[in-house]
């Protein structure tokens, strides 16, 4: 019975960095992070000039920047393929630095206040 | 009749997280790197979001495209983000090429692991010295820890017509955060390329061979993307935004 657990873990395993680890894949992520990066500088050097203090522009940025945040993460660092258990110990504690975020972000609306 | 119901109460479970084995089906280095990515990501998230919480709060702020318009040693002006994108060009392909490293230990393909663990090498040094050259360019252009350009000098990054002592306020904060966080990161790519040269040596002797796995590859290599993540927000957050 154990022999018969390792081999199917193994074949799991085998199979995973399989899907996660072609040559193929490996050159797809990379075309994709240097568009992403290419579209940036398009928006920072072409668009943005013509909408001096628009607010709209640097949400943009920031989907982007988890958009390529996602693929290092899930690809490069193989988390997609990992267990989900595995995953979700990484993920979920990262959610608290949207708390701390939020908390600060919203602060710092009443420093500006004290400082005009 | 209870003997009838002789339920298998004390029947060995095995799920994975009944004990005996790792539930995550990693390897305990390779989840430890992970436990300490977690870690220095919360200390490049208070350290980012020290800064976002002092822009947000600073009337006025130097402007990244007024500021960082310089390729050091061929253009002095009028070239906003082009020597950060060489930068940010050089640390994704390095990454890439710890990605093929990775690719090719699962193949046990010596040879291979040693020349994109090498070309990764080059990659961080070649970012280092961008860095450095970065570095010196605002500093001499007055730029420091605790330091800030002359009034003449400093009016040049600002937009609009901010007073003297906003100016002079905001740029010593931009110099304090810009050097402490591109620091903190360029020791990160610093430490980086020792681990990853010691791992090259290593290879080259043949330790993963006799081990028969290249795992250590993906433990530095995981080190490795997260010095290319961290500079994904740093990229964004000091020159796009």
């Amino acid at each position: 019975m154990s022999t018969e657990t390792t081999h199917v873990h193994a074949d799991g395993a085998a199979h995973g960095e399989h899907e996660g680890m072609t040559k193929k894949r490996i050159m797809k992520v990379l075309y994709i992070l240097l568009g992403i990066t290419a579209f940036e500088f398009f928006i920072a050097l072409v668009v943005a000039p013509h909408f001096p203090g628009a607010h709209w522009i640097n949400p943009i940025y920031i989907v982007l920047t988890l958009l390529k945040a996602f693929y290092i993460v899930a690809y490069f660092m193989h988390l997609k393929f990992e267990k989900l258990d595995m995953a979700l110990a990484i993920i979920v504690p990262i959610l608290f630095i949207i708390g701390l975020i939020l908390v600060l972000t919203n602060e710092s609306h009443y420093w500006i206040d004290l400082r005009l | 009749m209870s003997t009838a119901v002789a339920q298998p109460v004390d029947e060995v479970k095995s799920t994975p997280w009944s004990g005996g084995r790792s539930p995550f089906d990693v390897e305990y280095g390779k989840l430890m790197m992970w436990f300490f990515l977690l870690s220095d990501a919360f200390t490049f998230s208070t350290l980012l979001i020290s800064y976002g919480a002092l822009r947000f709060s600073a009337p006025t702020w130097p402007a990244p495209s007024l500021v960082f318009q310089s390729f050091p040693g061929l253009i002095e002006h009028g070239a906003p983000l082009v020597f950060v994108g060489l930068m940010t060009l050089i640390l994704i392909l390095s990454s890439v090429t710890m990605v093929l490293a990775v690719e090719a230990g699962h193949r046990n393909s010596k040879k291979e692991v040693l020349t994109w663990m090498l070309l990764t090498i080059v990659g961080g040094l070649m970012f280092l010295s961008c860095q450095a050259l970065e570095w010196n360019h605002l500093h001499s252009e007055g730029f420091w820890w605790g330091h800030v350009p002359t009034v003449e000098v400093m009016k040049e990054f600002f937009r609009g017509n901010p007073s003297v002592s906003q100016m002079t306020m905001t740029s010593h904060q931009f110099a304090n955060l810009f050097f402490t966080i591109t620091g903190f990161h360029g020791f990160h790519v610093f430490s980086g390329v020792i681990i990853n040269i010691i791992i090259t040596i290593n290879v080259l002797i043949g330790t993963y061979q006799k081990r028969g796995s290249y795992l250590m590859i993906e433990k530095v290599g995981l080190y490795w993307h997260f010095v290319d993540l961290v500079w994904v927000f740093v990229f964004t957050f000091f020159y796009l935004v």
